[in-house]
């Protein structure tokens, strides 16, 4: 009763029918490539609006002032200058600050999104909290810590801290029915599901909180430094402001910017490699 | 209506609900009401009803998830008051955790009660139940790369792997093509008879439930209760050509009767 068709003879020679799905000849072009362009036109725009002066110099350099100055900077850190010695004291802040915002985020995230109590007593508080503008306790912690790093990890601790707590809390609420009840007919305890399972699925909404937080808390420690003085990158930021040097001003963010990307480019690759499972990452984004 | 011991005619009993009725607090909603059954050792028996009738209520007051409103459920001579050992447990998703291999996950059970050091020890008979249900190579997958039908498979040996007294079943298959489904029922039974383990089966498909059961219960809606208990005295073993028997289609006739011509398959 079985009936193949014959791979060769009457329809053969009709060939392929292989084809191709159009796609627009932009989304063809490399990514670096398209990204260059946009780079190349932004600072060709900024190099006309400075060349014809319809913005004085003070306020923004032209492009070639900002790149000389950024070569000044480069040299000036390579060769171990006062900029590294100021960017290694932020560096500090802020590696400490995030240090404890995971400490101390983590460990109320779990007990606000594990326990009942936790989420019925103290996350109206957190949430309280988490709608002040948390720079404007800056000037208490100067009062509270001095003038040196301790004040500015604070500062920057307390802002990262909240998306932690939010991420960890909200995670793991994120078990679903099925999961809870197959730990309960294994006669799993508490810890065990929170350890097993819970904590583990977890993880993708644990680490958005820490891409948050990898953000704010260089907001925080530049902040800090803003507002309560010191020897590091926002002290030389504010000092170049001062004196109108604002090509210095650009060059000096645009490090700290590479600070920043790094801290978040390194919490995406522990991401990658702890949460190995989860395939819907954004390229690098936060969700 | 009688006990399914009397009707079949064959083991001791080992599941018994007595009088077993559900009111959810939430809703006020009588899922269940009045519920009689008796299992005995090594039967199969599966519950079908439409929609929302309280089967998967039933299922969970059987395995000691949340407690009956009132009524009485006996396991082995002892009260059901709370997640049991010898309950092996399938519900519709698979749910594998896609952080484990195949292997780790099988053994999670054994890992939650006895230690890490007993669940490696328990790999040697992870890996030959892996075998009885074809997924041999397997063992080092994670989840994510495994089909639904493979994912459902390893969650057989997961829920086999403590070598439950008794199996209850939440449409565990009714996510499968209709091919694997057959297969996988047929799997089934050939793991319940090798083990005389005995099984209970929540679905809405009437041939499933014909071609795996001894004992076909047939609920009713609002409050939900069982309205007929049909036995099924085809030969063991049940093969995928009793389906186009006579028999078969008369008793498939008959429930589907029963059923107050509600919508099914
Ligand atoms: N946790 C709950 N709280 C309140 N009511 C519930 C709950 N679970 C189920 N019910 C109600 O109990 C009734 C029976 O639900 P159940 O899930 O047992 O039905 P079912 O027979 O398994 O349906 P299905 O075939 O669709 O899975 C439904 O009316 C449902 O609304
Ligand atoms: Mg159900």
């Amino acid at each position: 009763m079985t009936h193949l068709e014959p791979a060769s003879g009457t329809d053969a020679d009709l060939g392929d029918t292989v084809w191709v799905e159009e796609t627009s000849w932009l989304d063809k072009v490399p990514r670096a490539v398209q990204m260059i362009f946009v780079f190349a036109v932004f600072v060709l725009f900024w190099d006309l609006v400075t060349r014809f002066g319809l913005v004085s110099a003070i306020i923004l350099p032209t492009p070639l002032e900002t790149f000389l100055d950024l070569i000044f900077v480069g040299k000036n850190l390579l060769s171990g200058g006062y900029m590294l010695a100021a960017l290694w004291i932020t560096l500090k802040e802020v590696f400490y600050g995030f240090l404890l915002a995971l400490a101390i985020g983590f460990t109320l995230g779990v007990i606000v999104g594990e326990t009942a109590f936790g989420e019925r007593a103290i996350m109206p508080y957190l949430v309280a909290i988490d709608t002040m503008p948390k720079v404007a306790f800056a000037p208490l912690f100067v009062a509270w810590l001095g003038f040196d790093i301790d004040s500015k990890v604070a500062l920057a601790a307390f802002i990262a801290t909240f998306p932690i707590i939010v991420g960890t809390a909200a995670g793991l609420h994120a078990a679903d029915t099925n999961s809870r009840n197959l730990f309960k007919t294994m006669g799993a305890t508490r810890w065990q599901t929170l350890v097993k399972m819970k904590l583990p699925m977890a993880l993708p909404q644990i680490f958005t909180g820490l891409k948050i937080a990898s953000v704010g808390v260089m907001a925080g420690a530049i902040t800090g430094e803003f507002l309560g003085g010191g020897k590091g990158f926002g002290e030389l930021i504010r000092t170049a402001a001062s004196q109108l040097n604002t090509p210095r001003v650009f060059s000096l963010i645009l490090y700290l910017s590479v600070v920043g990307l790094t801290l978040f480019a390194l919490v995406s690759y522990a991401q990658r490699r702890i949460v190995f499972w989860q395939k819907d990452r954004v390229a690098g984004g936060v969700e | 209506m009688q006990p399914a011991a009397v009707l079949t005619g064959q083991g001791e009993p080992v599941y018994q609900l007595r009088n077993v009725g559900k009111t959810y607090a939430r809703n006020a909603i009588t899922a269940l009401e009045s519920v009689n059954l008796t299992l005995t050792k090594g039967s199969f028996s599966a519950v079908i009803g439409s929609s929302g009738c309280g089967k998967s209520t039933l299922l969970k007051i059987m395995s000691g998830l949340i407690p009956p409103s009132t009524g009485r459920v006996v396991l082995q001579n002892r009260p059901v008051t709370g997640p049991r050992r010898d309950i092996g447990m399938m519900f519709q998703q698979a749910t594998l955790f896609p952080w484990r291999t195949t292997l780790e996950n099988i053994v999670l059970p054994i890992e939650i009660r006895d230690g890490k050091a007993a669940a490696r020890a328990a790999e040697v008979q992870a890996r030959a139940l892996l075998e009885l249900v074809g997924l041999k190579g397997f063992e080092h997958t994670y989840p994510g790369e495994l089909s639904g039908g493979m994912a459902q498979r390893a969650s057989i040996c997961r829920m086999l792997i403590t070598e439950p007294a008794v199996l209850l079943l939440d449409e565990p298959f009714s996510a499968l093509d209709e091919l694997t489904r057959d297969f996988m029922n047929m799997e089934l039974q050939r793991i319940c008879s090798s083990r005389n383990a005995t099984a209970f089966l929540v679905t809405h498909s009437i041939p499933e439930a014909v071609i795996l059961s001894d004992v076909v219960y047939v609920m009713k809606p609002r409050p939900g209760r069982i309205a007929e208990v049909v036995t099924i005295d085809l030969p063991r073993p049940r093969t995928l050509d009793m389906m186009t028997t006579p028999k078969f289609g008369q008793i498939v006739e008959h429930i589907r009767s029963r059923l107050d011509k509600e919508a099914f398959i």
